[in-house]
């Protein structure tokens, strides 16, 4: 088990650019070390474009130089989930399925980055087509989590995770259908955003469900990841720059019932102490009720696996081996779904709308666990919590759907470890993405327990 | 045709195909359905015999 080291902020490297204390082609160049050294064990990039890579750093410190700044991700390495397109490379979903395949146009996503001065120093890592929470089924092998290599970094964006929290890229952008941003990165201790559904253009990405599918940044802090989304989304007028306000005065919402019901007593624990903290703020916290929280796993499934099987359906039938067995299962799975059962998870889905918008309703957002269990291990089918036996995918999404469900914004905001070191996440949610990370913004140091006069 | 029966058309379909692996996912798909069948926003029925007016909402619980 390896302690975590505190992540450097992408803002603070961005300043530290300007004010001459380092450059952009040092930054990627301790990256592209980084992963010479570790990611032969880790296993987070399917490609690493050095060459690249260091060009367009290079081309960053000659602009900044000459007094082009193209904002604060000029010269920031970052890495990308291998699901997005970038002219001239493989998209390969870490699938066999994708084999021979080169992406003719950026993603609009890799475009406003690239156009952002941002350095891609690789694509990374994930569960393949999006479709699992572990990483584990992979064309390329299993992501280890950099802190106990016996353990999945979440998934499916695991090898976006696991680079950030490594110190192979600076941020990653990954997709998130049922938690895919939120899981990794509180398995990981980093922030990760859900941008309220089509804030962020999903063109030039690999769909796995069209009507669930979010894009997004894993990074260090809040204000990296509003920095982040400025660039990449649709959000006119936001202002990422904005101050943090005192947290007195805000209302949060928790949901208690349903989403605490399964919960490992190390996550509750420091979920509780998150909540002492955030109320010794002043902040208000009220319990609040999503009454058909019960029926959020089954709306889900007939909507997730029943699109995914719309888009797979020509490949399970002309390439059913390229696919992981499991992975092939969970698709073939969505193509029997009736019609009818689909229109009713529809309703379902409205209902549960109806129930997030009036939870939030006189709050600034809700407040509950992101994660239910700390990062499982490698190879297990099941885990144990509150005295059950439960399968892994079940339990790492069962805090995090609703919101794909629903589209409202969510985030993920570390809030503790274990004894063993591994981290805990705190989610918030939201109406708006931006109105979202103004919240986080303003709670992220009593959430991570650093605020000054804060409870360790 | 309800869960139990989808679930037993579904793994015999998927046997044919060579796919008996697919029952476990087929099973937790069908507990899926049922519990969708269960809640009272699908509660309408076409012949009217809840008392509701044609095309009402379903009420909230």
């Amino acid at each position: 088990m390896t302690t975590a080291a505190p992540l450097p902020a992408l803002l603070d490297l961005a300043r530290a650019i300007r004010a001459g204390g380092t450059s952009s082609q040092a930054l990627t160049e301790g990256c592209l070390s980084r992963i010479r050294e570790r990611d032969r064990s880790i296993n987070a990039f399917i490609t690493v474009t050095a060459d690249a890579a260091l060009e367009a750093a290079r081309t960053a410190d000659a602009e900044l130089a000459a007094g082009r700044d193209r904002g604060p991700l000029h010269g920031i390495p970052i890495s990308i989930k291998d699901i997005f397109d970038v002219a001239g490379l493989p998209t390969t979903a870490a699938s066999h399925v994708r084999r021979g395949h080169v992406a003719r146009h950026d993603a609009t996503v890799v475009a406003r980055l690239r156009e952002a001065g941002t350095v891609f120093v690789g694509k990374t890592n994930l569960h393949e087509f999006a479709l699992g929470t572990t990483n584990e089924e992979s064309a390329y092998g299993p992501v280890h989590h950099p802190l106990d290599p016996t353990r999945s970094p979440g998934g499916s964006s695991g090898g976006s995770a696991a680079s950030v929290l490594a110190g192979m890229a600076v941020a990653s952008i990954g997709t998130d259908t049922g938690g895919s941003i939120r899981i990794p990165a509180a398995a990981c201790g980093l922030v990760g955003l859900k941008p309220v559904f089509r804030d962020v253009p999903t063109q030039g990405v690999v769909p796995l469900s069209t009507s669930l599918d979010h894009v997004g940044p894993l990074c260090a802090t809040v204000a990296d990841a509003a920095a982040i989304f400025r660039v990449i989304a649709d959000a006119p007028g936001f202002d990422a720059a904005s101050p943090p306000a005192v947290p007195s005065g805000l209302r949060l919402g928790v949901p208690r019932r349903y989403f605490f019901d399964l919960l490992d007593d190390e996550v509750a624990r420091a979920f509780d102490d998150t909540c002492v903290r955030l109320a010794a703020a002043g902040v208000v916290l009220d319990e609040v009720v999503i009454p058909h929280a019960r029926d959020i796993a089954a709306v889900y499934l007939h909507v997730a696996l029943t699109e995914a099987a719309a888009f797979h359906s020509r490949t399970l039938e002309s390439q059913p081996d390229d696919y992981t067995p499991t992975v092939r299962m969970r698709l073939e799975a969505g193509r029997y779904v009736l019609a009818e059962d689909y229109i009713r998870a529809l309703r379902g889905r409205e209902v549960l709308r109806r129930e997030v918008t009036a939870a939030l309703e006189g709050h600034d957002a809700l407040l509950l666990p992101s994660l239910a269990v700390p990062a499982t291990p490698l190879g297990a089918a099941t885990v144990r919590v509150s005295g059950v036996d439960e399968p892994v995918r079940n339990v790492t999404l069962r805090l995090t759907q609703l919101f794909n469900i629903t589209g409202h914004a969510a985030i993920t905001v570390p809030c503790g470890t274990t004894g063993a070191g591994l981290p805990i996440g705190a989610q918030l949610a939201g109406r708006s993405t931006p109105g979202l990370l103004a919240v986080a913004g303003t709670l992220e140091s009593w959430i991570r327990g650093q605020a000054a006069g804060a409870s360790a | 045709m309800t869960p139990d029966d989808w679930l037993e058309s579904a793994t015999a379909d998927a046997g044919r195909r060579g796919l008996p692996d697919l029952r476990a996912a087929l099973e937790g798909l069908a507990r899926a359905a049922g519990l969708l069948r269960a809640a009272e926003w699908n509660d309408d029925d076409a012949s009217g015999g809840n008392g509701r007016d044609a095309g009402a909402p379903a009420p909230a619980r």
